[in-house]
């Protein structure tokens, strides 16, 4: 608490740049993988996108000296826990499976969960609609668990993968019908040439709470109630000052906040 | 050697095991192993349980059968290299060194994820007959696997066929065989015979590879260990047992072709 | 075509950097392979029973396991471990970089190799040079360095040279774990851009080179080791 204080003055003395040299640094981890509109790779090898716009105004918020830490997706959590990270900031939803394990600050935002398929092929997405497909989900995420819940005994077969992309890859190659993810990801793929080319959006499964979780959180180790408490009054923070609304609309026509 | 000989060989090998230190490692090892199961979590075990032989079953499915198309391939790979025309062997030297000078992660994903993104281009694949396969992960695998065997080995094969002493095939030659027949009869079987010690070091990196599939989405023993990895966030358990696994398989290949060896006459020619 | 241009929207330079960390890790490995080979090979041929039983275990366990399974076993039990000892003698967390971990975890799986490879090298050294050295009183560690690493040099070269180009195609294997080596530049751009088969065809090409190059400086360390040797057969991987 000392060193906080310390730190504080410091911060105060030297003003507002010496304030953000001396914050408290951490980790923030994320899996090196395409995920637009969340975050993406550009040729010079820069990260941007709606997360990490969010991150930079979340540890600016928070005042806190982020480094973003590149860890595969299924790592993430095994990172967290062994501290090579301290917060994992990847459209990861918040939910009791995951709690059992890590813990997370409230929610950033909240989608609805889609299904893509190829455009010649005619289907809901329901039990009934994937009947006899191959339906691809990333592994280790809600949709994977969602697919397994209520697919399990209709779809021919659920293929999990690495990556939400490689996913992609396979249903624009033909390997498999479906895709389950996130809507606003799978909308920003079916923008893209290949996606317009191969496939179109089958419809937004039905809701379950228990599986999809109220959204996507911060990712925190048990019992790290002090980054909890700063990440939970900056989320508040930019909700309130504008920041969040001023993000958003770079990359949406819509609050993905939810209610 | 007489049986009294190898009485005394035995014994030799039993006190070579049961010296004092050895004893103390054994018994070290004994509570490390207790230790992880009494302290460690393995409750998911019974529920994985089916999943993990299909895993293994994969595994060996694979490696045997790229070992055997791997090892088919890489006989012709190195008879072209040891003594086929330019034509031939120039292009079997160039597929050596390009399999063996880049990496098999990059040439499975090349092959899968790679061609898999010219398939839109081309919609008449997927009319095709061969479909039906093509859209499966395993023949990639399959594939990949196989030319990296065939490569590595083809190697081999090209010293064991140019070592085969010169005055073994005029001998034949002498003898009026046939091309084919000198073949068939001297130099393959002691070219294979030269090749054979590198057999099961090659066999057990194959078997090594063989994890690789896991990222094209193949369920191999590898993918059922981050399966339950991924499901229940325990970490160590899985891999230590998933380590275990290939112990085990590498113990039982290296035995293998111990003993295959033992079967065959040390010395041909 | 243009996609593979150095500077943006081209993703040449991603693959270079990507390249430029390969080997940066690969040479890391190396080295460090090479280090505890010298003390394995040490430790396994004048060590005492315990000492060259446990080399024996550690040089059996990483040849018989996938690299991709020690990866991630010494990935994540590595910084957790060293974490915890250092927690449990009151020292705080040590942050262990990408590039250090890949460093560790790939030159311990090459120490295995490496300690088989100079062991056989020091073994094939004529027994009667190291006599001599001892005859003269020379100390154990003078030994090592005047007589026995430079004399079990030219036997340890091909075997050596096959370790370095496997530690430049293991690096790929450290894109399963999420860092960003020339694999997984490639695989980021492929996904990026879709066109997965030409960034694969292009990272295959920069591989072959890095490969084909260290043939030829191999080519050359070998030659000036070997001034006044009879040739030896080179084999395996």
């Amino acid at each position: 608490m000392k060193a906080l204080l310390a730190t504080a003055a410091l911060a105060l003395v030297l003003g507002l740049s010496a304030g953000s040299a001396s914050a408290q640094a951490i980790k923030v981890g994320m899996a090196p993988e395409p995920y637009p509109p969340f975050a993406s790779p550009d040729a010079s090898g820069k990260w941007t996108g709606w997360e990490m716009d969010m991150i930079e105004a979340l540890c600016a918020e928070a005042k806190l000296q982020c480094e973003v830490t590149m860890t595969s997706w299924d790592g993430l959590i095994p990172a967290l826990n062994s501290k090579k990270i301290d917060a994992i900031i990847n459209s990861m939803s918040i939910t009791d499976e995951r709690k059992k394990s890590i813990d997370f600050s409230d929610k950033y935002y909240n989608t609805p969960t889609g299904i893509i398929g190829a455009k010649d092929s005619k289907f809901d997405a329901t039990p009934e609609g994937l009947k006899g497909k191959i339906l691809g989900v990333q592994v280790s995420t809600v949709h994977e668990a969602y697919a397994k819940k209520h697919f399990g005994d209709t779809a021919a077969e659920i293929k999990i993968y690495q990556t939400q992309d490689e996913a992609q890859a396979d249903l624009a190659a033909g390997r498999i019908d479906a895709v389950q993810a996130d809507s606003l990801s799978l909308n920003t793929y079916l923008a893209t040439d290949a996606g317009k080319a191969c496939c179109d959006m089958k419809g937004d499964v039905a809701e379950d709470l228990e599986v999809l979780g109220p959204g996507v959180g911060v990712g925190l180790r048990q019992g790290d109630a002090e980054l909890k408490d700063k990440f939970n009054a900056a989320i508040k923070g930019i909700r309130d000052n504008g920041k969040y609304a001023e993000i958003t609309k770079k990359y949406f026509d819509f609050d993905i906040y939810g209610k | 050697m007489t049986a009294a000989a190898s009485a005394e060989a035995r014994d030799a090998i039993r006190s070579e095991w049961l010296q004092p230190h050895r004893i103390v490692l054994m018994a070290i090892g004994a509570a490390l192993v207790l230790c992880a199961i009494v302290f460690m979590r393995w409750d998911w075990l019974p529920n994985y349980y089916d999943l993990a032989l299909l895993g293994i079953w994969r595994t060996i499915w694979i490696l045997v059968v790229t070992c055997v198309l791997g090892f088919m391939l890489a006989v012709p790979l190195g008879l072209a290299q040891a003594a086929g025309p330019f034509w031939l062997a120039w292009p079997a030297r160039a597929f050596c060194t390009v399999i063996r000078g880049t990496p098999l992660l990059l040439q499975l994903w090349l092959l899968y994820y790679g061609l898999g993104s010219l398939f839109p281009q081309f919609p008449w694949i997927r009319q095709s007959e061969l479909w039906p396969i093509l859209r499966q992960a395993w023949p990639y695998a399959v594939v990949a696997l196989t030319l990296s065997y065939a490569a590595y080995e083809g190697e081999v094969m090209r010293g064991a066929f140019a070592g085969v002493p010169r005055g073994q095939l005029e001998a034949a030659h002498a003898f009026g065989m046939s091309p084919w027949k000198r073949f068939r009869r001297i130099w393959l079987p002691q070219a294979i015979h030269r090749a054979l010690p590198t057999l099961a070091g090659e066999t057990v990196l194959q078997l090594k590879a063989t994890p690789l599939v896991a990222t094209i989405t193949v369920i191999d023993i590898y993918a059922v260990a981050s399966r339950v990895r991924q499901d229940t966030f325990i970490v160590y358990e899985p891999l230590l047992l998933l380590a275990l696994i290939y112990l085990i398989i590498t113990g039982i290949l290296v035995f293998g072709f111990r003993k295959l060896e033992a079967k065959i006459p040390a010395r041909l020619g | 075509m243009e996609l593979l241009s150095i500077s943006p929207p081209g993703w040449g330079a991603n693959l270079l950097r990507g390249l430029a960390k390969s080997v940066q890790i690969a040479i890391g490995a190396f080295s460090l392979g090479i280090v505890i080979g010298i003390s394995g090979a040490w430790g396994k041929l004048y060590g005492g029973p315990m000492v060259r039983d446990l080399l024996g275990l550690y040089t059996t366990i990483v040849r018989a396991v996938p690299e991709l399974v020690l990866i991630l076993l010494l990935y994540y039990a590595g910084t957790d471990l060293i974490n915890r000892a250092l927690g449990g003698l009151g020292y705080p967390p040590i942050d262990i970089s990408g590039l250090v971990a890949g460093v560790v975890v790939l030159g311990v799986v090459q120490g295995a190799y490496a300690t088989e490879v100079i062991r056989g090298a020091i073994l094939s050294i004529p027994q009667g040079q190291i006599e001599a050295a001892r005859a003269y009183g020379m100390a154990p560690g003078k030994l090592l360095r005047r007589i026995t690493l430079p004399a079990m040099l030219p036997f340890a070269i091909p075997g050596l040279a096959n370790l370095w180009l496997i530690a430049t195609k293991d690096t790929a294997l450290l894109a399963v774990v999420g860092f960003s080596e020339l694999t997984q530049e490639t695989r980021q751009a492929g996904a990026a851009t879709k066109a997965y088969f030409t960034f694969f065809v292009a990272a295959g090409a920069l591989y072959l080179l890095l490969t084909l190059f260290s043939n030829v400086i191999i080519g050359a360390v070998e030659r000036r080791a070997r001034r006044g040797l009879p040739p030896v057969v080179e084999a395996g991987r």
